[in-house]
């Protein structure tokens, strides 16, 4: 086997590590952490079950950035479904068989693909071209948009340029999830790709893309709006009435 | 000084407004003395070794709220806040957009607290907390109102609120406090109330105001004080006792309890509803101003808690009362549980007094002639405090409501600004979060443009003359203000003003 392939091997299993555990401490903390009053942006729900259709609205309509800015929300959604598809669609070089509704969103992934990029490059032109977006924008803040396109465009090239053995691909994935490595193809797109995964999955738990889990977490959205009806005391606060 | 400062021009097709750098850098408001500090137990001046203080501070502030653990990590400069803030629409200065005024601190956070930042500062936007940005933090977050309007935008629910409380609790923490604040906090410890007003004072003021309804009406409509056995504790802000119009309100609450037959009395203890320890985001100084209304409400007896037309406060006793000191429910020490019983649970506790007086209105039991109020044409200006931090009644958005509904009730001519500056969208008035004093004025002026281009919307269209509102601090700020966009300063008022007009005092009683 190839020392690539195994640099990769390495590499996929260190990433997944720092991903895995970065991830779990970061949401343990968020979890650990008290929220002392209860501040949800009203007008807000006033039972659970409202909490949590809130939160889905959030979390799969953007809900909050509708109302902000219809072309930010347009293209900042647009990515997020093409990227929920992708993902999907990536869902069949790690397992086997392939589930039928993996098989299913296929064609659809493809599709996403695209739009995938060119929400991204949507995002980015607003990044540059607009003056107070610019303002706020840090060097990571590109850095990570030129991360997600290089990744798309790396993937679509094996689809609509250079072909890549992907069979060879899956049996690498598959071999590293059973502990029996197989040899990766030797393939420049494929390196690109898989290579700022990595990236991706290491930088994930130490950036920006911590809204993913943070928004479960926020105060302003997740809690129920009955502060008169049950008394919401957290614990440090709740030491302070025994003096 | 005031005639320096000019209104900006209201536009005709709001836009985004360029940035001008550095436009409010130099805004700030005045640095307590050593005396206000001390009283509140915060060091007297900036303290030596205020570094490390600040970012040990900002370590617990971290670990006791998920909210600005959580805001600090999630922001992803999508840049949805930055055109919502009145602050930045007024003033052009890009460091009032939400997300960078949440970057001054986030920028700290990421070069102490997080990897990247102490790894590659420069690559994630992240600085040293050094005297200038030290400095910074005190002239920007004290030109954030705290009015959440960010929030409702935001993807992620990030509330430049909670970033702004813990920036200023940092610097109390330090000895680098607002004097406005905390002088304030001082007074009502020492005296009872925001404005100093002390006990006897007050009972002469509430003497005056019995005369002059009886003047006005013929009715003798009591204004009582410390009157244990009451069935109403009224907790109303400080400025409804003597300063225009808020005292309208005042005349307004207590001919609404004259006509109900409610017993009712004011606490010299508790003779303010207001409570800026929310402002300056010390839970300390929230809870112990807090707890006084608690005091009050024992020690006269009452069986329910009524608050005055005041916003941040009526977000305070909504939202934090029953966490702060169990007025509410499922509190287990001894005081919160001897409050429990004594209060009477068919009310909301603690109810707003529009609940109040909406609840009466239905039930029949005021005497109401809308045709008294109809030299005025009326606009309502949702507070942002209760708009986005509170509720009334049973159901989501009941802030939104219930003031409406008795505006209708007691006044036939009625009509909204914009849907885009109303609602949970309302644009603060431009005085909130403890920014109402003089030194801010150029702030507080230029921050009322987003409200003042939607009310002569409504001026132009509908001839409106009249600006309700129930809240003190907004009443104050647009009395001010109005005169700078040409409007007359009698234009705002209290809804309870309007019920004060319509409310037919012979009829019922």
């Amino acid at each position: 086997m190839s020392t690539a392939s195994i640099g990769f091997a390495i590499a996929f299993y260190l990433a997944a590590a720092v991903f895995g555990a970065g991830l779990a401490l970061r949401i343990a903390l968020y979890g650990r952490t008290p929220a002392p009053l209860k501040i949800p942006t009203t007008p807000a729900p006033t039972t659970a079950a409202g909490v949590a259709f809130r939160m889905f609205r959030e979390v799969a309509f953007f809900e909050s950035l509708f109302k902000a800015n219809l072309w930010l929300w347009g293209l900042g959604w647009l990515f997020h479904v093409s990227l929920a598809l992708v993902i999907l669609r990536h869902l069949r070089y790690f397992t086997e068989p392939v589930w039928g509704w993996v098989a299913f969103v296929q064609p659809f992934g493809i599709y996403a693909g695209l739009a995938m990029v060119a929400g991204l490059a949507g995002l980015w032109l607003r990044r540059v071209v607009l003056e107070r977006i610019r303002y706020i924008s840090t060097p990571s803040d590109h850095l990570i948009l030129a991360l997600l396109i290089l990744i798309g465009i790396s993937g679509l090239m094996m689809k609509f340029v250079s072909h890549t053995d992907i069979v060879a691909v899956k049996a690498f994935f598959l071999g590293l999830m059973r502990f029996d490595w197989q040899p990766l193809p030797s393939d420049g797109p494929l390196y690109v790709h898989l290579s700022l995964v990595v990236v991706l999955l290491v930088v994930f738990p130490f950036s920006k893309l911590l809204h993913a889990p943070g928004i479960f977490f926020s105060p302003t959205r997740n809690q129920v709006d009955n502060p008169r009806e049950a008394r919401h005391l957290a614990a440090w606060a709740a030491r302070l009435e025994k003096n | 000084m005031a005639a320096k400062i000019e209104a900006p021009a209201l536009r005709e097709y709001p836009t985004v407004p360029t940035l001008a750098p550095g436009a409010m850098a130099e805004s700030k408001p005045y640095v307590a003395n050593e005396k206000m500090q001390e009283a509140l137990g915060f060091p007297g001046q900036l303290v030596d070794d205020w570094q490390e203080k600040a970012l040990g501070r900002m370590s617990e502030l971290l670990a006791n709220y998920r909210s600005l653990r959580v805001y600090m990590d999630a922001c992803v400069h999508c840049g949805a806040c930055t055109d919502k803030c009145h602050y930045f629409i007024g003033t052009q200065d890009p460091k009032n957009m939400p997300v960078a005024r949440q970057e001054l601190m986030r920028s700290v956070y990421r070069r102490y607290f997080s990897v990247a930042g102490r790894l590659m500062p420069q690559l994630v936007g992240a600085r040293d907390l050094t005297k200038e940005v030290l400095d910074e933090w005190y002239n920007y977050f004290n030109q954030c109102s705290e009015c959440r309007r960010c929030s409702v935008f935001c993807p992620y629910g990030i509330d430049t609120a909670e970033v702004t409380m813990a920036a200023k609790e940092i610097l109390d923490c330090v000895g680098y406090g607002q004097k406005y604040s905390n002088e304030i906090i001082g007074k009502v410890h020492r005296i009872g109330n925001n404005l100093g007003l002390p006990g006897p004072a007050l009972e002469d003021t509430l003497l005056g105001l019995e005369e002059d309804v009886k003047e006005d009406t013929g009715v003798d409509v009591r204004f009582p004080l410390d009157e244990a056995g009451a069935e109403v504790l009224l907790v109303t802000p400080s400025a409804d006792f003597f300063a225009e119009p808020h005292v309208d309100s005042l005349v307004g609450y207590a001919k609404v309890f004259h006509q109900a037959g409610i017993r009712w009395t004011l606490s010299s203890k508790a003779s303010e509803a207001g409570n800026f320890g929310m402002f300056i985001g010390n839970y300390d100084q929230l809870r112990k101003i807090a707890l006084r209304i608690r005091e009050a409400a024992l020690e006269l007896g009452v069986k329910r808690i009524v608050v005055g037309e005041c916003g941040h406060a009526w977000r305070v006793a909504y939202s934090f009362w029953n966490t702060l000191t169990g007025i509410g429910a499922g509190a287990d020490d001894p005081f919160a549980v001897m409050l429990q019983k004594q209060l009477d649970h068919r009310y909301k506790q603690p109810s707003h007094i529009c609940e109040v007086t909406w609840d009466l209105i239905q039930r029949g039991a005021l005497s109401l002639d809308k045709e008294a109020n109809d030299h005025r044409i009326i606009t309502f200006h949702d507070s942002c405090n209760v708009a986005r931090g509170s509720r009334m009644g049973d159901s989501a958005g009941g802030q939104f409501e219930i003031p409406r509904a008795i505006i209708r009730s007691v006044a036939n001519k009625y009509v909204d600004m914009a849907p885009d500056t109303t609602h949970e969208k309302t644009f603060c008035c431009g005085g909130g979060g403890g920014l109402l004093t003089d030194e801010l004025m150029e702030l507080r002026v230029k921050g009322a443009l987003p409200r003042m281009e939607a009310l002569q919307q409504v001026v132009d269209n509908h001839g409106v003359n009249f600006m309700a509102t129930i809240c003190a601090i907004c009443k104050a700020q647009f009395t001010k203000v109005l005169p700078y966009y040409g409007f007359k300063m009698g234009m705002v008022g209290g809804v309870h003003q309007l019920v004060s007009t319509a409310i037919q005092l012979g009829a019922k009683s």
